[in-house]
């Protein structure tokens, strides 16, 4: 643990967290802190607790033991005001989840008038401005069954977007894709890392991974196994399970 | 050997329209007041809340398990005796009960079809557990729920024929008064089992009709 950070550069503290599912122990003492404007790439093998941890970090997940802060607030305390706190986390998941009753606009939109409290065309300029960003303007009117899978997930990363959250969740935002429409939904994060938004993502592209984070935490079996620079962590990782890991993924 | 005369349908019309109009009525009036009952009771079904889960699912089981001819009758002279209810109400909140337990079933499937995710991305953004049902999960769950709700409509228009042993003056009622004055049982039988088919068949060609046209949507 990291004793020179303060309270205020980490975004999120993570303090021996375990968690199971029944017999299955999916999380072991997880412990390690994330600075604000950083990026961190959860990378391992499946079952590894990846999705399980970064789910925990809004709420969406109960922990059995340990704590989560995020900004200081403790995510799993019953006198949290749960839903206060994740208007500032926002959170991609694989399958992107738009609400297919309502158009673009009205997927960016919702949660802004209904939980910010903005005005419709507040709300409206901003998705806006946002969906322009990310190319996606002339698709404001579309409905989500209407969209490319990759265009569903970027509409799902400018939902997230338009709640000016302070940190993104990533979990597994690309997983669900085609090959070809991975690279689009790759640009739109890099493009929201590049703002200098804390970002966790959880990710099986390596080389995505490599490039955009500034730290890669591997898991195992529940366990963060290490944390460590994606340069260290490709050319010479510390442990012998990620080097075994890395043996298979990256020379298949 | 029965010689058929069915003089006494077209003599008895403006009876038999009656009739028929109450049951439309009745079955309609017990739709609209089944739909907050079933709304109220299908949340509650699945609320994470154990006991309201359970008494929801108790007023379910029970109205479902319970003939509804037997239901009509205690409601009329056991509950209808204190509330003053009358025949025509006691028939309506009968009906409007027991249909209820049934649209709480089709509120609930339609709620349980709506994938996780749709509930974990709507709280995930900051919505209450109110917001997310209210914005994102019942405007989904509505579109499903519109053709078994037409459907219910139907069945009650031919449960409603019990209404008659209460002493509504429904359709079926009409037939077997006329059919003590007249004895012209075939004829106002067969006619009264074809004015019941016509109700049910056209609502039930206007329904498919409906959902037709909601697919292509």
């Amino acid at each position: 643990m990291k004793g020179e950070t303060t309270m205020t550069d980490r975004a999120i503290s993570i303090r021996n967290v375990s968690k199971s599912f029944g017999s299955l122990r999916v999380l072991k003492e997880v412990s390690f802190d994330i600075p604000k404007s950083q990026v961190f790439a959860f990378i391992g093998p499946s079952g590894a607790g990846k999705s399980t941890l970064v789910r925990t970090l809004n709420g969406l997940e109960g922990i059995d033991s340990g704590e989560i802060l995020v900004e200081g607030i403790s995510v799993h305390d019953r006198r949290t005001d749960i839903n206060r706190l994740r208007a500032n986390i926002g959170f991609v998941s694989q399958s992107f989840n738009l609400y297919p009753h309502l158009d673009v606009l009205g997927n960016v939109t919702l949660a802004p008038v209904h939980v910010r409290g903005q005005s419709q065309e507040e709300a409206r300029e901003r998705a806006l401005a946002i969906l322009g960003s990310l190319g996606l303007a002339d698709k404001a009117r579309s409905f989500p069954q209407q969209l490319s899978g990759g265009q569903q997930q970027r509409v799902a990363i400018a939902r997230a977007m338009a709640m000016d959250p302070h940190l993104i969740l990533f979990d597994e935002p690309t997983s669900a894709l085609d090959p070809e429409l991975i690279k689009e939904v790759l640009d739109a994060i890099r493009q929201l890392a590049s703002t200098g938004m804390t970002m966790v993502v959880v990710t099986h592209e390596m080389n995505f991974a490599r490039e955009i984070c500034e730290q890669i935490v591997f898991m195992d079996q529940g366990s963060v196994l290490e944390i460590t620079p994606p340069r260290e962590f490709f050319s010479s990782p510390k442990t012998e399970r990620a080097r075994e890991f890395l043996g298979k993924i990256l020379h298949h | 050997m029965y010689v058929m005369n069915w003089g006494v349908i077209a003599q008895n019309l403006p009876l038999f329209l009656r009739g028929a109009l109450l049951t439309l009525k009745i079955s309609l009036l017990a739709l609209v007041l089944s739909i907050p009952i079933g709304a109220v009771a299908g949340l509650c079904r699945v609320s994470r809340n154990r006991v309201i889960s359970f008494l929801a699912a108790c007023y379910v089981e029970f109205f479902r398990g319970v003939p509804l001819l037997v239901l009509l009758m205690w409601i009329f002279f056991v509950l209808g005796r204190f509330l003053r209810l009358g025949s025509y109400w006691s028939a309506i909140v009968g009906l409007a009960i027991f249909s209820g337990a049934f649209v709480a079933e089709i509120v609930r499937a339609g709620i349980e079809a709506i994938p996780r995710g749709q509930m974990e991305a709507a709280r995930a953004s900051g919505m209450t557990y109110v917001q997310a049902m209210r914005l994102v999960i019942l405007p989904q769950a509505l579109r499903k729920v519109l053709p078994p709700l037409a459907s219910q409509f139907i069945i009650l228009i031919k449960d409603s024929s019990l209404v008659s042993v209460i002493s509504v003056v429904d359709l079926t009622l009409v037939g077997k008064n006329l059919v003590a004055t007249t004895f012209r049982s075939i004829e106002i039988w067969t006619f009264i089992a074809v004015i019941y088919f016509c109700m049910t068949f056209t609502l039930s060609k206007i329904i498919a009709f409906f959902e037709r046209r909601g697919v292509r949507e």
